[in-house]
C-alpha cells in the first residue's frame, strides 16, 4: 500500500502536465469563482496559489520538483513581458503627452517606497541586511535580486517580498485606488506598475489597455530608477 | 505558417534580449532590452502591429501564469520570512498600498493640471 502511494506520488511529482494543470486549473478555478462571488480573496492568482502550495503539501512534493517541472510556464516570462511593447506602442501618443506625469509617478513612488522601508527599518531596529532587502519589494525580480546581493541583502527573501508585494498589488490596488478616487486610467496604471511590477500589471492589463501600458513602462522606469538609488538609500543611518 | 512566423519574431527578440542581458554589465533583464527592441521595431516599422498582435494576446494572457512557479516559492522562504514577519507586514502591505497610492495620485494630478493649462 505504502509502495503504491509513493509510486503514485512521485508519478505526479515528476510529470511536468501535472505541475502545469494544478498551475493552470487554479488559475481558472480563481477565474471563475471571481466572476461567481466577486470578493477580494478570489483573486485568480491567490486562489491558483493556494491550489498549488494545498496541492504540493497534500502529494509531499517539494517546491523545487514544482519548480523543474512547471518551467515552461517560466520561460514564457520574458516572451510574454517583452509583449507589454504592443499596448505600450498602441498608446504611444498618449505616453509622449504625459511624460511628466509619467516621471513624477515614477519619482514619487520609488522616494515614498524608500522613506516607508527606512522609517520601517529604524522604528523596529532591521538589521542592515533586512533593510536593504526590502529596498527592492516594489521592482521586478530580475532587477531586484541583482541589487540586493549588491547591497549584501537577502536573496531568497527578495523573491518572496517582491512575490508578495505583487500579489498585494494585484488583489488590492485598483480597489484602493478607486476608493480613493484615483480613476484615471494612466495614473491607476502607473501606480499599479511603480509599486507592484509584472503581478500587478497583469491586474492593469485587465482593467484595461491604457493601464496595461502605463503599468509595463512603470516597471521598467521604477527598475532603473531604483538601480540609481538603491546603493545611497542603503547607506541611511538605521 | 503566418502565425508561425508571427511567433518567431517574438522568439527571436526573446534571443537578442537575453545575449544583450549576458553582454552588458548592468542589472537589467532580458524582458527590458526585449520591450526595448519591439517597440524601437513597431516604431521603425520593421515589424508592422498586425503581424505581432495574435502571438502578443496569446503570450500576454499567459503572464500572470508564468508569474505563478516563481511566487509559490513562498512556501520555501516562509522560515525566513517569520523572523521578519511584523515590520515585513507593515511593508508589504502597507508600504505596496501607500506607494501605489502616492505614484498614482502624483500622475493623476501632473495630468489634470496639464489639462487645465491645455485649456
Amino acid at each position: 500500500m505504502t509502495s503504491t502511494l509513493t509510486y503514485l506520488r512521485d508519478l505526479f511529482a515528476h510529470n511536468m502536465f501535472f505541475s502545469l494543470s494544478i498551475t493552470l486549473g487554479g488559475y481558472l478555478l480563481g477565474i471563475s469563482l471571481r466572476r461567481r462571488f466577486p470578493i477580494l480573496l478570489f483573486n485568480p492568482l491567490l486562489v491558483s496559489l493556494l491550489v498549488i502550495i494545498l496541492s504540493l503539501k497534500v502529494l509531499e512534493i517539494d517546491y523545487t520538483t514544482y519548480k523543474e517541472q512547471s518551467y515552461p510556464l517560466s520561460y514564457l516570462l520574458t516572451p510574454s513581458t517583452i509583449c507589454l511593447a504592443i499596448p505600450l506602442y498602441r498608446q504611444f501618443e498618449l505616453v509622449k503627452k504625459n511624460l511628466r506625469a509619467i516621471m513624477a509617478a515614477v519619482v514619487s513612488g520609488v522616494v515614498v517606497n524608500i522613506l516607508i522601508v527606512w522609517l520601517v527599518a529604524r522604528c523596529f531596529h532591521l538589521e542592515y541586511a533586512d533593510y536593504v532587502t526590502f529596498l527592492t519589494k516594489s521592482i521586478t525580480t530580475a532587477i531586484g535580486v541583482g541589487v540586493t546581493e549588491e547591497l549584501g541583502g537577502n536573496v531568497p527573501i527578495t523573491c518572496a517580498v517582491i512575490a508578495l508585494s505583487g500579489i498585494v498589488g494585484n488583489a488590492l490596488g485598483d480597489k484602493v485606488l478607486r476608493l480613493l478616487r484615483l480613476s484615471d486610467p494612466m495614473a491607476q496604471g502607473l501606480g499599479i506598475g511603480v509599486a507592484s511590477h509584472g503581478i500587478g500589471t497583469t491586474r492593469a492589463l485587465e482593467l484595461g489597455e491604457t493601464q496595461g501600458a502605463f503599468s509595463g513602462l512603470a516597471i521598467a522606469l521604477t527598475g532603473l530608477l531604483t538601480v540609481l538609488v538603491a546603493p545611497f538609500a542603503a547607506q541611511l543611518p538605521l | 505558417m503566418r502565425f508561425l512566423r508571427q511567433f518567431c519574431y517574438i522568439l527571436a527578440i526573446s534571443f537578442v534580449a537575453e545575449l544583450l542581458r549576458m553582454t552588458i554589465p548592468a542589472p537589467v533583464p532580458a524582458s527590458v532590452y526585449g520591450m526595448a527592441i519591439l517597440f524601437t521595431a513597431l516604431k521603425a516599422g520593421a515589424i508592422q502591429l498586425d503581424e505581432i498582435e495574435t502571438p502578443g494576446a496569446i503570450l500576454l494572457a499567459f503572464m500572470p501564469l508564468a508569474l505563478v512557479p516563481a511566487a509559490v516559492g513562498l512556501v520555501d522562504a516562509w522560515d525566513e520570512i517569520k523572523r521578519v514577519a511584523f515590520p515585513g507586514l507593515i511593508l508589504i502591505l502597507g508600504g505596496t498600498l501607500a506607494t501605489t497610492v502616492v505614484a498614482s495620485a502624483s500622475a493623476q494630478f501632473v495630468i489634470r493640471r496639464d489639462k487645465e493649462r491645455e485649456k
